[in-house]
C-alpha cells in the first residue's frame, strides 16, 4: 500500500504542477518516454547483472562463502554473545553476513531469517531481542563487497570505469554499519 | 585501477573453479539465469516507476524539489539532484534504481551527483522492506530501536556517499 501512495503522490505533483506551470504536454509526452526508458536500463545492464550473478554463483559453489563464514566468526561471536554458544544460530548469522558480503540476496534472506528466528527462541518473548534489532540493523545497512547492480547501472550509461567508486562505497558501507550498530547499543537501555 | 577489476575476478572465479575441480561453466551459466530472473522482476516495477520520475522531472517539480532542498543539503555538502533517491531509498529497491538511474542519465555517470548516487545506491539497503520481511518472518509485534538505528544507518551512508565522492573525485 506505501507505494501505491508514494507512486499516485508522484503522479499527481506531476500532473498539478506540469499543469499549473505549463508543461502538461511535456507531462504527456514523459510518461511514454519513461516506459521506454525502463525497458533500455533493462536491457542495457541486464548483461551486466547476469555475468555478475553468474560470477558470484561461481565463488559461492568454491566454497568461497563458506570461508568467508568461517573467517566472520570469531567477529559474530563478539556482536552476537547470547548466540556464541548456539551452533545453528552462529552458522545462519554467519551465512547471512558472507551472502550480504557477496551480493548472493537468494542465499542472504534465508539465512537471516532463520536467523532471527533463533534469536528470538533464544530471547523467548516477541519483544525483538537486543542482538535480533543488530542482526536487521546490520541487513538494512548493505556491507555488499561488490556493488554489481549500481556498477551495471553505470557502465550502462556510459561510465569511464564502472567500479571507480568502490573505495568510495567501502567506506560508507562501513560507516552506515557503524553507526547504526553504535545507534542501537545507545538505545538498547530506553527501548 | 578498478578498471582491471573486472577482467581479474572473472580470471579468478575461472582459475579457482579449475583448481577446485568445480563446473565452472555451468555455474556461470546458472547464476547468470537467475540475473535474468532478477531483471524479469525488476522491470515490472521500473515501468511502474520510471514514467512517474520522467513525468516529476518533465512537470518541473522536481527541479523545484531540487531547488527547495539545495540551500540545506549544499551546506551539508550533498548534491541536490539526489533528494528524491534518498525519499525512495529506504521504502523501494526498484524506486530507488529508477531515480538512480535518472540522475546518473541527466548530470552523467562520471559527475559528482551521478557518482553520488551510485554511491549512495551501493551503500544503503531498502531499510523499511528488510525490517517487515524478518520481523515478519520472526514473528516479532515490538521492533524496538531497531528501526530509528536503521535509520541512522542509512542517513549516515547518504552522508557518506557525498563526502566520499567529494574527496575521491573532487568538487
Amino acid at each position: 500500500m506505501a507505494m501505491t501512495v508514494a507512486w499516485t503522490l508522484m503522479i499527481l505533483a506531476a500532473v498539478l504542477y506540469g499543469a499549473a506551470t505549463g508543461h502538461a504536454e511535456a507531462v504527456g509526452a514523459a510518461a511514454a518516454e519513461g516506459a521506454l526508458r525502463a525497458v533500455e536500463l533493462a536491457i542495457s545492464m541486464g548483461g551486466m547483472v547476469c555475468l555478475w550473478t553468474g560470477v558470484m554463483e561461481v565463488l559461492r559453489r568454491c566454497g568461497t562463502m563458506d570461508a568467508l563464514a568461517r573467517a566472520l566468526r570469531p567477529l559474530l561471536g563478539r556482536l552476537f554473545p547470547a548466540a556464541r554458544r548456539d551452533r545453528e544460530t552462529m552458522q545462519a548469522l554467519s551465512a547471512n553476513v558472507s551472502a550480504n558480503l557477496l551480493g548472493l540476496g537468494n542465499a542472504a534472506t534465508p539465512a537471516g531469517i532463520q536467523a532471527a528466528l533463533r534469536l528470538k527462541e533464544l530471547s523467548g518473548t516477541d519483544r525483538a531481542s537486543n542482538e535480533l534489532c543488530r542482526l536487521v540493523v546490520m541487513n538494512t545497512a548493505s556491507v555488499q563487497l561488490l556493488p554489481t547492480t549500481v556498477a551495471a547501472l553505470r557502465s550502462a550509461a556510459g561510465a569511464a570505469d564502472a567500479f571507480d567508486i568502490l573505495p568510495a562505497v567501502w567506506i560508507s558501507s562501513a560507516a552506515s554499519v557503524c553507526v547504526g550498530l553504535l545507534a542501537a547499543r545507545l538505545m538498547e537501555g530506553r527501548t | 585501477m578498478t578498471a582491471l577489476l573486472a577482467p581479474l575476478l572473472l580470471l579468478a572465479a575461472g582459475m579457482l573453479a579449475l583448481g577446485r575441480g568445480v563446473d565452472g561453466f555451468d555455474a556461470l551459466r546458472q547464476g547468470a539465469g537467475e540475473g535474468l530472473r532478477i531483471m524479469a522482476r525488476v522491470l515490472p516495477a521500473l515501468i511502474a516507476l520510471l514514467p512517474a520520475v520522467w513525468m516529476l522531472r518533465a512537470s518541473g517539480a522536481l527541479d523545484a524539489l531540487t531547488a527547495l532542498a539545495a540551500p540545506l543539503l549544499e551546506r551539508l555538502g550533498v548534491p541536490a539532484e539526489t533528494v528524491p533517491l534518498m525519499l525512495l531509498r529506504p521504502f523501494s529497491g526498484s524506486g530507488a534504481l529508477a531515480a538512480a538511474s535518472e540522475v546518473i542519465g541527466h548530470a552523467g555517470p562520471d559527475s559528482l551527483a551521478g557518482r553520488t548516487a551510485a554511491i549512495m545506491m551501493g551503500s544503503t539497503e531498502t531499510t523499511f522492506y528488510v525490517i517487515a520481511v524478518y520481523f515478519g518472518a520472526a514473528g516479532v509485534r515490538k521492533t524496538r530501536h531497531a528501526i530509528p538505528a536503521a535509520l541512522c544507518a542509512d542517513l549516515t551512508g547518504f552522508l557518506m556517499a557525498a563526502w566520499t565522492a567529494r574527496w575521491f573525485f573532487g568538487g
